[in-house]
């Protein structure tokens, strides 16, 4: 008997898990059902910024924003996207200033704010970096569901994590996400339905 | 007929001299035992980073497998071989201890987002269009001397810009 009710429950959260994906796969059309199942996404920032700042949710009130989990010892996605973030900013002229851009680093024994400031300097400018606590960091890539985790290599570390653009619209709700190598234009379309400027 | 043969031997050595002028342009090819290793690349680092990452084909002529096991390159203070992979929009990164098995008759490509060299704690960020020497380590082999091409920042293959669908990457 217990077997079953056990059979069952499994059964029941298996469909319940595949009706949840189907319901996030439908997400990116289906807005209303986005909010119900990202209610709580995201998580309030509070977090030093590379050129010495201080970056809280109040600043944030009423403008979008992307957000992306970074290192600076990253080889190849970090610098990738922000590069590719970069000529997109470029390539939304003065709609780009209509919305924030954040990289966090989730790597804060090597990311100082001054080395932060040094690295993001190779980017558009309007790229803001985010420096805290282990803590902090932690708190804040839980909020996004973004994860990241230390690999030890023979003599240091490297570290895995998401490389996923989040993109967050002016209410502070998660409106869309950019992929790490999406394309040029997929990408300008999508920031400029952000802020408002139309696809 | 005088004139064909002339034809046909002015046509080979127009084929000849196109031949020639064109091979150096790219060809960064190294052999080594049973090992061709072909174009080592890298690309551009931004200032404040520490690694990079070096790309290249190499192939076992051979009958028995290879390992890359190391290297060495006098802008960085350490050398590894990684492998890079993205899971479900997770970019995951592991070091490969035995290093890269490159079976026989086979041929490995090392690039971005896959298997790659890398060149930790920079001593200086590497310039496009700067070369970038080094060595590479093999078990069997042996240990050879290469050049590495330093291409555009964000380029996901050799010779290419850095990302931008115009190719305007470089600003």
């Amino acid at each position: 008997m217990l077997r079953i009710i056990r059979i069952g429950a499994w059964i029941a959260s298996a469909a319940l898990v595949v009706a949840l994906a189907t319901l996030v796969w439908l997400g990116p059309s289906n807005k209303a059902v986005r909010d119900v199942i990202f209610a709580d996404f995201g998580a309030p920032i509070n977090l030093a910024t590379h050129d010495g700042g201080r970056l809280t949710s109040a600043d944030l009130k009423g403008k979008p924003f992307a957000i992306f989990f970074g290192f600076t010892y990253c080889p190849d996605v970090c610098p990738t996207s922000m590069l590719e973030l970069t000529n997109t900013i470029k390539d939304m002229g003065k709609d780009a200033d209509k919305m924030r851009f954040l990289f966090v680093s989730v790597d804060p024994e090597r990311d100082t704010q001054e080395h932060l400031k040094l690295y993001l300097s190779n980017f558009d400018p309007r790229i803001m970096g985010l420096v805290g606590t282990p803590e902090e960091i932690a708190a804040l890539a839980k909020g996004y569901r973004a994860v990241y985790e230390k690999v030890p290599t023979k003599e240091g570390y490297t570290i895995n994590h998401t490389a996923t653009i989040y993109l967050m619209d002016a209410k502070g709700k998660l409106a869309g996400t950019l992929a790490y190598q999406e394309n040029a234009a997929s990408r300008l379309a999508k920031l400029k339905r952000l802020v408002g400027a139309g696809a | 007929m005088a004139n064909l043969r002339t034809l046909i031997s002015s046509t080979f050595a127009a084929l000849a001299v196109g031949t020639t002028l064109a091979a150096p342009a790219q060809a960064q090819d190294y052999k080594i035992g049973d090992l061709k290793i072909t174009m080592p690349w890298t690309r551009a680092t931004p200032v404040g980073s520490k690694v990079g990452g070096g790309f290249m084909r190499i192939e076992n002529t051979g009958k028995e497998s290879d390992f890359l096991i190391g290297g060495s390159s006098p802008i960085a203070a350490r050398f590894e071989i990684h492998e890079m992979a993205m899971d479900k929009g997770m970019m995951k990164m592991r070091e490969l201890p035995e290093g890269l098995e490159i079976a026989p008759g086979k041929s490995v490509e090392l690039r971005p987002g896959s298997y790659h060299v890398m060149f930790m704690e920079l001593k200086s960020p590497m310039k496009e269009g700067e070369k970038v020497k080094g060595t590479l380590k093999f078990k069997r082999a042996g240990t050879i001397e290469v050049e590495y091409r330093v291409d555009a920042l964000g380029a996901k293959a050799p010779g290419q810009g850095g990302g931008h669908g115009s190719g305007s990457g470089k600003h």
